[in-house]
């Protein structure tokens, strides 16, 4: 399948416009839309490898959460979006569609603070239990005094 | 009968019981002073110092033991970042700090020596400080590389502890990004200048003129 066969279906099964972005579809998503698209694209589009997910701050207008999921076969990349409001922390989990979304999305509930809802076990991943905010957000001052060795 | 897995008897001082960081830092700079066989040993010692003559008997005994200790200083094996490659090219054949008496050892039960090999991240802390606090007395700290003497580059990270010497006494520091090798062996044998200097048993060397 080809970007161009994938973004048609795309648009036609969610009514979003999928762009051809360095490689990738970027697909801008709403955020009841992101299950459904990742089982949709797992299913239909046979991007049955699961790259990566992150999220970035962009301060007042809150977080985007980004994933980007393979086909291996017919070299089909597509970058999922979701801009979350702003303050709004909490977005799907991908943990039914995809195993490897697990400590995925934990590292980013770690480092961004964005909480994925149904997630199985959402601890964070890399740094201690204890630690207080989430040291990737932009408002997140970096001299915050940290117990006990700062 | 029940069998308990031992309780690790590492005292965890509450970051909330000191009133500020300089607290906190002097409390971790201080070695322990309940240890019953040094102090016996210091106060035997003394009490043979201050008999007639008896100085000669400490001081020579003293330079015995500095030179026994001085001679085989034990580094623990323990890398935390990019400095510790440097630190194994030390301890390899090129360089061979085994000519000082250094085996490289794996266990801090048999040590004498840490070198602190890279970035100190605040997770790794604790552990550092449970590796050094399972050492025998006496011991001594390298700290080496920028990361480990003061943050280095990551100083402003969230997560570096900024400079080992807020988690453990250390007595060289080893500059460099990472130090070569002969950085490294600059350090050991400064180390060992000052192991020559130090005190009766269980005592830290303070500084060659105040010690004399």
């Amino acid at each position: 399948m080809t970007p161009a066969e994938a973004a048609t279906r795309i648009r036609d099964q969610f009514g979003v416009d999928a762009v051809d972005a360095s490689g990738a579809l970027s697909v801008p998503l709403r955020r009841d839309q992101w299950q459904d698209f990742a089982a949709f694209a797992r299913r239909d589009l046979g991007c049955l490898y699961f790259n990566w997910l992150t999220a970035v701050d962009w301060k007042e207008q809150g977080l985007e959460v980004l994933c980007r999921i393979e086909n291996l076969f017919t070299h089909l990349a597509v970058m999922m979006r979701t801009m979350l409001a702003a303050g709004d922390v909490h977005c799907p989990t991908l943990t039914g569609v995809y195993c490897g979304a697990d400590w995925m999305e934990r590292e980013c509930y770690d480092l961004l603070g964005v909480v994925f809802d149904g997630h199985p076990d959402l601890r964070r991943i890399l740094l201690s239990q204890d630690w207080e905010g989430h040291p990737l957000r932009k408002d997140y001052a970096v001299d915050t005094p940290h117990t006990p060795y700062r | 009968m029940e069998v308990k897995p031992p309780v690790p008897q590492i005292p965890a001082p509450v970051w909330g019981d000191f009133k500020d960081l300089q607290e906190w830092e002097k409390y971790h700079q201080e070695r322990g002073t309940d240890d019953k066989t040094s102090n016996a040993l210091a106060a035997i010692a003394d009490a043979i110092h201050h008999m007639p003559g008896g100085w000669i008997v400490t001081t020579s005994t003293e330079k015995i033991f500095n030179w026994a200790r001085k001679s085989s200083i034990w580094p623990v094996t323990f890398g935390l970042a990019c400095c510790a490659i440097e630190m194994m090219a030390t301890f390899a054949s090129r360089f061979d700090v085994e000519r000082f008496g250094m085996v490289p050892w794996a266990s801090p039960r048999h040590s004498d020596l840490m070198i602190v090999s890279g970035t100190v991240t605040i997770k790794m802390a604790p552990m550092l400080k449970r590796i050094y606090d399972q050492m025998p007395d006496p011991k001594w700290v390298v700290s080496m590389g920028s990361c480990a003497n003061s943050g280095g580059p990551f100083r402003h990270g969230y997560h570096v502890v900024k400079g080992v010497d807020r988690v453990v006494p250390v007595d060289v520091y080893v500059p460099g990004c990472p130090p070569t090798p002969d950085s490294l062996m600059y350090g050991l044998l400064k180390l060992q200048e000052q192991v020559a200097e130090f005190q009766k048993t269980g005592r830290r060397a303070t500084t060659s003129s105040e010690s004399r």
